[in-house]
């Protein structure tokens, strides 16, 4: 099974003359199709514009589907923000610090490794990438609960650092540099440089990073996706809400609605606060998503 | 001076990656390895006068596996697996193909379309639905009754599995058909060239020449959903609030939260952990095995 690496090839043909012998029936067939697809997808999101709109008693006594008479979206949307002095920013703001941060750490440890992997003959280097390589396929979950009891020795639970420390690790971005500093990182290149008289260190920095920058790219996504989108690690780790992410925040508002319907609103209101930016993120920055994440992976 | 420099940059530059991956990956593993086979007895009625540990050998693998809620929960992980899995890596696969098809219209929308969940972190996503089931604020419960005469419960012991099932493909269908896209832009040109020369049609390519070049995507999308199934978490969970029919124990690791977190009890965690980490690699590799074979 060949052909993986290959990612500059030319896309399917379309050619003119294709395109009027399969005729107007099938693209109307194939976009059809493609349209009912996008509604149940699309169908969480309309709804909850939807909500967010609504006062708490509309919400339970007109069509979930429909906007009612009065539109009170920016009403929730302040009460959203200025709710227990405005906790929800920080929620949003810790989330940012998690994840941003987080992602942005992550990626240069991983870059700095997989070029040192691929670089370097030494002794111990299959081993250590075949280690590596087993924390890949460790479920996050099953370490988070020994990670709990192991920064619970040392005091650093219900901390910042509890959530960032292990988002500063991530076995794929490692596994994915170095699979692609291999296939692009000329070694003539660096020994020129080596010649020089430029310093090792200096050399991934300055020829190593330019390089790599499509993987550190695919790499930086998914350790961001993966980060903001965590919510078993904060769950076993934090307790004090101001240090939660907006996951966590959230989840601890909806809680509240058994009890009190008013965080209803706040609910649908956050939800949608927080799933509105990160939608646009994921439209513009889906077309970055195809580096790296197949090459190699499975000979 | 030079050959030296040489010597150290590599372990300079692994450092940082390293020492973090000990502390995170390697100590966490080890430590609940250890624990599942250490055994905390307190002595005094309310352990006051101190605790003693000792090596208990299988006691807690025995003690987990004994506990018929934990292990009904990894059967419930591999039906849903066997239904779902399957479910939406067919999905992703034929909404691939037709994305990258000559026939479909504006690719791009509906490829960001279908991708957009996936930025949506798991327990959003969950909130978002559970309020489309929940009878009195779900406008699809509202609907099938009030137009079709039917009552539709989302949150019965018998489709609350599906509910959930339906959660997590929302959310990752988009995001594998994008690894299977890149995958299919990788397929040389000439090859669709030669196709259709040869008079094969758009579903003669796709089982011929595309579903066979894309099999590392698929391999890979499949091991991936597998390991995702057995740490389902999230969803369960939070629909725990309106769906009695999801206990403490429903999702293995729910039932190791709840061992942890509930009873205190960390060394039966700690072998529940261990578990489900062994399971997922052993369906993973089972998996990878059952592939190679069938593509010699």
């Amino acid at each position: 099974m060949s052909g993986t690496a290959e990612q500059a090839q030319p896309t399917v043909h379309r050619t003119a003359e294709e395109v009027s012998r399969r005729g107007s029936a099938q693209t109307i067939i194939v976009t059809g199709i493609l349209v009912i697809v996008t509604l149940y997808f699309l169908v969480p999101v309309y709804w909850v514009v939807v909500a967010a709109s609504k006062s708490t008693d509309d919400l339970f006594s007109t069509h979930g589907f429909l906007f009612s008479a009065s539109f009170q979206l920016f009403e929730n949307i302040t009460q959203v923000l200025s709710f227990d002095n405005g906790i929800f920013i920080r929620w949003l703001l810790n989330s940012v610090l998690y994840a941003g941060v987080g992602s942005l750490i992550a990626t240069y440890f991983a870059a700095a490794a997989g070029y040192a992997l691929s670089t370097y003959a030494f002794r111990g280097r299959n081993v250590i990438f075949g280690i590596v390589l087993g924390g890949v396929l460790v479920p996050g979950t099953a370490t988070a609960l020994p990670l709990f009891l192991l920064f619970s020795q040392i005091g650093m639970v219900n901390t910042y650092w509890s959530v960032l420390i292990p988002s500063l690790v991530s076995p794929f971005g490692l596994f994915l540099c170095r699979i692609y500093a291999d296939a692009t990182v000329d070694k003539s290149l660096v020994e020129a440089a080596r010649i020089d008289g430029v310093g090792e260190i200096k050399i991934f920095h300055t020829v190593g990073l330019r390089i790599m920058t499509p993987a550190l790219v695919t790499v930086f996504l998914f350790q961001l996706v993966g980060i903001w989108n965590n919510y078993f690690l904060p769950l076993v780790m934090l307790t004090d809400e101001g240090l939660f992410p907006i996951t966590l925040g959230l989840n601890h508002w909806r809680s509240q609605t058994d009890r009190l319907p008013e965080f209803y609103e706040l609910t649908t209101g956050g939800v949608l606060l927080s799933v509105i930016p990160l939608a646009i993120a994921m439209i513009v920055l889906q077309r970055f998503w195809r580096g790296g994440l197949t090459e190699g992976a499975v000979k | 001076m030079k050959a030296s420099a040489e010597k150290r940059a590599p372990w300079i530059l692994l450092a940082p990656f390293l020492i973090l991956f000990l502390f995170t990956f390697v100590m966490p593993i080890l430590m609940a390895i250890s624990q599942s086979f250490t055994m905390i007895e307190r002595e005094g009625l309310f352990g006051e006068e101190g605790i003693s540990t000792s090596f208990a050998w299988f006691e807690n693998y025995r003690l987990a596996l004994a506990d018929g809620a934990f292990v009904a929960s990894i059967g419930r992980m591999f039906l849903f697996g066997i239904v779902q899995v399957p479910i939406m890596i067919t999905l992703a696969t034929v909404l691939a193909l037709m994305l990258e098809s000559a026939s479909a219209r504006w690719p791009g929308f509906f490829r960001a379309a279908y991708f957009m969940p996936y930025g949506v972190p798991g327990v959003l996503a969950t909130i978002l639905w559970s309020f489309l089931y929940v009878p009195g604020l779900s406008p699809i419960v509202d609907t099938a009754h009030s137009w079709f005469g039917l009552e539709l419960d989302f949150l019965s012991s018998g489709t609350v599995l599906w509910s959930i099932a339906n959660i997590v493909t929302w959310s990752y269908t988009g995001y594998n058909m994008l690894i299977i896209i890149a995958q299919l832009k990788s397929i040389p040109g000439d090859l669709y060239e030669a196709a259709r020369v040869d008079g094969a049609g758009p579903l003669r390519t796709a089982l011929t020449i595309q579903l066979p070049l894309i099999r590392p995507a698929l391999v890979l999308t499949t091991v991936f959903s597998i390991i995702g199934t057995l740490q389902l978490f999230a969803e369960p969970q939070l629909l725990q609030q309106v769906s009695p029919a999801i206990d403490s124990q429903y999702t293995p690791n729910l039932s190791a939260y709840t061992t942890a977190f509930q009873y205190n009890d960390y060394t039966v965690a700690a072998a529940q952990a261990v578990l489900i980490a062994l399971v997922a690699f052993l369906l993973s590799f089972t998996f990878l095995r059952l592939t190679n074979r069938s593509s010699r």
